[in-house]
């Protein structure tokens, strides 16, 4: 039997798993905030998942040029890795933007490694920490690594990913003192990884929704 | 006596859980859903309400716009705008416009809390 990632996880599923990471990301954009110590500005982060070759053909498509990434693994009941990526293009702008702007261009290049990790750091772990908790689950995370290169390299780090593997893709926007930067949350995992998590997210929609009936208009 | 809950949220699963913590609060209390800023609008046009729970991070308007636009519609509804992006801008606008701030993942408490200080207020118009 053959079926596509999107058809892995069902509509509830895939709307509990967003309001997830939603939750995940306006809890980052709160810290980075406190960071940047001027307002962050997100959009509704959009989830798919993807195989390993759809997910790189996408990135392929949308970003030209060299990508950099912040990477972290993480392991429990769902074991796999999470990355944050963007266009090296913004890499400095980013940096510029936490900084504040206004220092030299050589201070700027020597923090960007970690100024990128840190970032990264904040973003992942509170989108992983906020599906770990909400989900009763823990998660380990290894500390942030910075990578560049392309989605190809990216989605096939070490040790070889499996053929099954899925992407769980998700796009967000985030400005900040009117710069904007765009970039994508990608996790990686196997299929017993994403059974798992099926399984778990089941028990999560169980605990939030008990046994409520229908509104009283027609949206169901 | 019974009120009318607006529950604004493009999550699915956000609206059944706050409609089930509805039911466990106040279960003789009835509620309208709506997933976007637009389609709130336009229901609470034709259908009267009387407190209204608005996420805030939605596609298209936010909560607090839809916020807006819901107290220029009825002035005075009691109002609540949730999410965990508690960043001082969003909770200070939320407190400019006039409507209450809770934090997500919603909690039975805070939620509770809100719609008993929306019945005083009811209670207190109505008298």
């Amino acid at each position: 039997m053959t079926s596509t990632p999107s058809d892995l996880l069902t509509e509830l599923q895939l709307d509990a798993l967003t309001e997830l990471v939603n939750i995940g990301v306006s809890r980052a954009a709160s810290s980075l905030r406190e960071m940047v110590g001027a307002q962050v500005h997100l959009s509704v982060p959009t989830v798919t998942l993807e195989s390993r070759a759809q997910a790189i053909a996408i990135l392929a498509e949308r970003e030209i040029s060299n990508l950099v990434a912040v990477h972290q693994v993480f392991e429990g009941d769902i074991t796999g890795r999470a990355l944050l990526i963007f266009p090296e293009t913004k890499s400095l702008e980013l940096v510029r933007a936490i900084t504040g702007g206004d220092l030299p261009l050589e201070d700027i290049i020597e923090l960007e490694q970690e100024a990128l990790a840190e970032t990264g750091n904040i973003l992942l772990n509170s989108c992983l920490a906020t599906i770990a908790n909400m989900l009763q689950r823990s998660l380990k995370m290894s500390l942030p690594e910075v990578l560049r290169g392309s989605a190809a390299t990216f989605f096939s780090l070490a040790p070889p990913p499996h053929a099954g593997d899925v992407v769980m893709f998700l796009f967000i926007n985030f400005a900040v003192r009117e710069r904007d930067i765009s970039g994508y949350i990608a996790m990686i995992m196997d299929l017993p990884s994403l059974t798992a998590l099926k399984h778990l997210l089941d028990e999560f929609i169980e605990r939030a929704t008990g046994e409520a009936t229908q509104p009283h208009n027609d949206l169901a | 006596m019974p009120y009318k809950l607006l529950i604004v949220d493009d999550s699915k699963l956000a609206r059944m859980s706050a409609a089930k913590a509805l039911k466990t609060l106040y279960p003789d209390w009835t509620r309208l859903e709506a997933s976007n800023a637009d389609e709130a609008l336009s229901l609470a046009k034709e259908t009267p309400f009387d407190v209204a729970l608005l996420d805030f991070n939605m596609p298209g308007r936010d909560g607090l716009q839809l916020a807006a636009d819901l107290l220029a519609l009825r002035p005075s509804t009691p109002l609540a705008v949730v999410s965990a992006n508690h960043q001082e801008e969003i909770v200070g606008r939320a407190r400019d416009i006039g409507a209450v701030f809770l934090s997500k993942p919603l909690s039975e408490q805070a939620f509770g809390a809100f719609l008993q200080d929306a019945v005083r207020r009811l209670e207190l118009g109505n008298a």
